[in-house]
C-alpha cells in the first residue's frame, strides 16, 4: 500500500512539476483572494488585522478545491480515465498517493499564503510551533476529505460545481478549528489554540481511515 | 487494510443483471402506481389530523406566557426537526447496511429519506428563522444546533446533487452510500466544533429564551400530537418516493431487456443467450 | 490446458447499452486471435470485459485463470495486473513525458530492472530525443507507440490490443506485428480487434467474428 501510494503521490508531483498548474495558476488565484479580503474589509478600519487567521483559511480552502480538482481532472481526461484501474495498484494506495500530493501542494501554498498576510495585512506571525502544527493538520484533513469527495465526482458532467459542494460543508469544521488555532497563536496565547489543533489531527485521521477504507469500492466503477 | 467490502464473497455478490431478472420478476406481481390501500388509508388519517393540529396550534391553544403568539411557529418547528434529523439517521442507517448486502431496496430507502429529510430540514429552518425574529428578533444565532441543521441541509443536497448527476445505477449506489455514510459523522462533528466555539464566547447566550417556558397540557399534547402527524406524513412521503424510484428502476430494466432483444437480432443469435 | 480466456454468455451492460449480449469463447495460451466485425459490434467491450474493466452482467468469464463472476473486486484487480489492454484511450498522462509514462506502469507492475523503460521506449521505436518529451506534444503515431511502450514493459500474460494499427506507418505496423510475435513466442497470448483484415490474416491469427455483441462465426 505504501508503495503504491508513493508511486501515486511521485506522478502526481511530477505532472505538477511539469505543467506548473498549481504554481501558475492555483497559487496566484489564493493571493489574489487575500487581496481582494483587502478591498472588501478596507485595511484602515482594523477589520483586516482582526480577520487575518480566518481569511487565511478562507482563502486556503478556496484554493484547495481547486487543488483537488486539478488532482482528479488528470485522472479523468479520455487518454487517462483507466489507468488507475488497469495499473493494479491498490485502492488505498492511490488514496494515500493522491491525498499526499495534494498535501505536498497545498503546503507550498500555506506557506505562500503566509507570508501573503504578513505583507498585505501586516500580521505578526508568532506561536510558530501551533502554526505549524496547525498547518500541517489541516492540510492532511483538507487532502483527506478532499481526496475522498473529490474522487467521487470523477467522470460526471457536473463534476466541477459539484466538488465544492460536497466538500466546502464537510471542511467547515477544519475551517472553524484552523481559524481558531491561528487566532490564539497571533494572540500570542498558545493555550488556547491547542484543543483546537487536536480536533484538526482527530479529523485529519478519521477522514484518512474513512478513504483507505472506502477507496476499493469507489474506484471500481463497473 | 483495505475493507473489501465484498471480496470474494458469494453472500456480497455485485449487482448485477441477475439481480435486476429477479426484481423484475417481483414486479410483474407488484402494483404499477405508487398508492395501496396502506398509503391511502394513511393519507385520509394524515389529512384529518393535519387539520387538527392545525386546530389546536391556531386555535385551541393559548399563547404562552413569554412567547406570545409565536409559541404557535414550535408546533411546526419542533416536530419537522425531529422528522428532519429522523431521516438524516435513517439515510445514514440504510447506506451502511446497503454496503454490507448491495441490494436495490437499502439504496432506495437511504435516498428517498435523504430527499424527503431535505425537505423537512428547509421547513425546519425556515420556520425556525420566522420564530427566531419573532423571540430573539433575530433570524439567525450561531449556536451549534442552527448551524448543525444548515449543514445538514447542504450535505443533503450535495448527497442529491451528486445522485442526480450519477447515471449508472451501481456507481450511484457506491458513491451515494459513502457520502450517506458519512452523513450524520459529519452533523455531529460541526455540531460538535460549533458548541465549543460559541461556549467559549459569553455572549452566546444573550439571546437565550427556548427552555424557559414551561408547556403543561394542551400545549403539551398538541406538541406530541403534531411529531406524530409529522412522522406519519415523512412515512406517507418516504413510501411514495422509494415506490418512484423502485419503479423507474423497473423502467430501466426493461429498456435494458429490450436493448439486449436488439442487440441479439442484430447479431442473429436469437432470443436465447 | 485451461484457457487463458473462457467465456460463456457473457452479457456485459455499459449503463444501459448492452455491449455484449451473450459470447461464447474460449483462447488458449499461446494462440494469437483476431476479432473482426462492423463498427460497434462489441469488440472494445469484449477486449474490456477480458481487462476486468467492463463489467459481466450476466453469464460467466475465467480471464487468467481468476472468475469473474464470482470473484468479485478482488479477481478483477489480479486480471488487471496480468493484462496488458491498450485501448483506444491511450491509457497516457499527457503531461508526463515518453519515459514518465512507460515508467509509470514498469513501477506499478514492480518491474525490476532499471534500464527496462529505456528498452520498452527503444523497443517501439522511439528514439531517446523524446524520451522527456511530454506526450501531449507527440503525434498520433508516437502517442500509439508510447502506450504500446507500456504494455510491454509490463511483459502481460494477456496482451489485448484495440486497432493497434490505427494511426501507425508502414514500419510501425511491422514492429508492431513483429512485437507481437515474440510475445507469442515467449508464451503470452494475444487478443487483437481489428476491422484491416489483410492485417491479421498477414499475422496469421485465428480469426473470431462478432456482430451485435455475440459471436457469430470463426474464420
Amino acid at each position: 500500500m505504501l508503495a503504491d501510494a508513493w508511486l501515486i503521490a511521485a506522478k502526481d508531483l511530477r505532472l505538477e512539476w511539469r505543467s506548473r498548474v498549481t504554481l501558475a495558476q492555483i497559487a496566484p488565484f489564493a493571493v489574489l483572494v487575500l487581496v481582494l479580503f483587502g478591498f472588501a474589509l478596507d485595511p484602515d478600519r482594523g477589520l483586516l488585522a482582526a480577520a487575518t487567521p480566518g481569511l487565511y483559511w478562507v482563502a486556503v480552502l478556496f484554493a484547495s478545491v481547486l487543488a483537488v480538482q486539478r488532482a482528479f481532472a488528470v485522472e479523468s481526461t479520455e487518454s487517462s480515465r483507466d489507468i488507475l484501474l488497469l495499473s493494479g495498484v491498490v485502492p488505498s494506495g492511490v488514496f494515500l498517493g493522491k491525498a499526499l500530493a495534494i498535501s505536498v501542494q497545498l503546503l507550498a501554498l500555506e506557506v505562500l499564503l503566509l507570508g501573503g498576510v504578513a505583507v498585505f495585512y501586516g500580521a505578526t506571525l508568532r506561536g510558530w510551533l501551533l502554526l505549524a502544527v496547525t498547518v500541517l493538520s489541516a492540510t492532511a484533513g483538507i487532502a483527506a476529505a478532499g481526496s475522498l469527495y473529490g474522487v467521487l465526482a470523477t467522470g460526471l458532467r457536473v463534476r466541477d460545481t459539484l466538488v465544492p459542494l460536497l466538500m466546502l460543508p464537510v471542511l467547515a469544521p477544519v475551517l472553524l478549528g484552523a481559524t481558531r488555532a491561528f487566532e490564539a497563536a497571533l494572540e500570542d496565547t498558545p493555550a488556547d489554540g491547542w484543543p483546537w489543533a487536536g480536533l484538526l489531527v482527530l479529523f485529519a485521521l478519521a477522514y484518512l481511515g474513512a478513504g483507505v477504507a472506502a477507496y476499493g469500492s469507489l474506484l471500481e466503477e463497473t | 487494510m483495505t475493507i473489501d467490502t465484498n471480496a470474494g464473497g458469494p453472500q456480497h455478490p455485485e449487482p448485477s443483471l441477475r439481480r435486476d431478472e429477479a426484481a423484475a420478476g417481483d414486479a410483474r406481481s407488484a402494483p404499477t402506481g405508487t398508492g395501496s390501500r396502506f398509503t391511502r388509508l394513511l393519507g385520509l388519517a394524515l389529512i384529518i389530523g393535519g387539520a387538527a393540529v392545525a386546530w389546536l396550534a391556531f386555535v385551541a391553544t393559548p399563547p404562552d406566557v413569554v412567547q406570545g403568539e409565536s409559541v404557535r411557529l414550535l408546533y411546526v418547528h419542533v416536530p419537522s426537526v425531529s422528522v428532519a434529523y429522523m431521516a438524516c439517521m435513517l439515510t445514514t442507517v440504510a447506506s451502511a447496511v446497503w454496503l454490507r448486502r448491495r441490494t436495490e431496496w437499502w439504496d432506495l430507502v437511504a435516498s428517498s429519506s435523504a430527499e424527503v429529510g431535505a425537505v423537512f430540514t428547509a421547513v425546519t429552518l425556515l420556520s425556525g428563522m420566522v420564530w427566531g425574529q419573532a423571540t430573539w428578533g433575530t433570524p439567525w444565532e450561531w449556536d451549534a444546533r442552527l448551524t448543525s441543521t444548515l449543514f445538514l441541509f447542504l450535505l443533503l443536497l450535495g448527497y442529491l446533487g451528486l445522485r442526480g448527476a450519477t447515471e449508472d445505477r451501481t456507481a450511484r449506489g457506491r458513491r451515494s452510500a459513502i457520502v450517506g455514510l458519512l452523513l450524520v459523522p459529519n452533523v455531529i462533528v460541526v455540531n460538535q466544533s460549533v458548541n465549543w466555539w460559541r461556549s467559549l464566547h459569553q455572549d452566546a447566550t444573550l439571546f437565550r429564551t427556548d427552555g424557559d417556558f414551561r408547556i403543561e397540557g394542551l400545549q403539551l399534547f398538541t406538541w406530541v400530537f403534531a411529531t406524530v402527524v409529522a412522522i406519519g406524513f415523512f412515512v406517507w412521503l418516504l413510501v411514495h418516493r422509494f415506490r418512484v424510484g423502485w419503479l423507474a428502476d423497473r423502467a430501466e430494466d426493461r429498456a435494458i431487456d429490450e436493448a439486449l432483444a436488439v442487440r441479439r437480432a442484430e447479431g442473429g443469435t436469437g432470443g436465447a443467450p | 490446458m485451461e484457457p487463458v480466456i473462457s467465456l460463456r454468455a457473457a452479457v456485459s451492460l455499459l449503463g444501459r447499452f448492452p455491449g455484449l449480449a451473450g459470447v461464447d469463447l474460449d483462447v488458449h495460451r499461446g494462440e494469437l486471435v483476431a476479432l473482426h466485425g462492423p463498427n460497434g459490434a462489441g469488440k472494445t467491450t469484449l477486449l474490456r470485459l477480458c481487462a476486468g474493466l467492463a463489467p459481466l452482467s450476466s453469464g460467466t468469464a475465467t480471464v487468467v485463470g481468476f472468475d469473474l463472476a464470482d470473484g468479485g473486486r478482488r479477481a478483477r484487480r489480479e486480471v488487471r495486473r496480468r493484462v496488458g489492454l491498450l485501448g483506444h484511450g491511450a491509457g497516457l498522462y499527457d503531461d508526463l513525458g515518453v519515459d514518465d509514462n512507460i515508467a509509470f506502469w514498469a513501477r506499478a507492475a514492480r518491474v525490476p530492472d532499471a534500464d527496462a523503460v529505456v528498452r520498452a521506449r527503444r523497443g517501439v521505436g522511439l528514439p531517446d530525443r523524446v524520451a522527456g518529451v511530454s506526450v501531449a506534444r507527440l503525434s498520433a503515431g508516437q502517442r500509439r507507440r508510447t502506450a504500446l511502450a507500456c504494455v510491454l514493459v509490463r511483459r502481460p500474460e494477456l496482451w489485448l490490443l484495440d486497432e493497434p494499427h490505427a494511426g501507425l506507418d508502414a514500419e510501425g505496423r511491422d514492429l508492431l506485428d513483429r512485437l507481437l510475435h515474440q510475445a507469442v513466442d515467449a508464451g503470452a497470448t494475444v487478443v487483437v480487434a481489428s476491422h484491416e483484415h489483410d492485417r491479421t490474416s498477414s499475422l496469421g491469427a485465428r480469426v473470431v467474428t462478432l456482430v451485435g455483441g455475440a459471436v457469430v462465426g470463426e474464420g
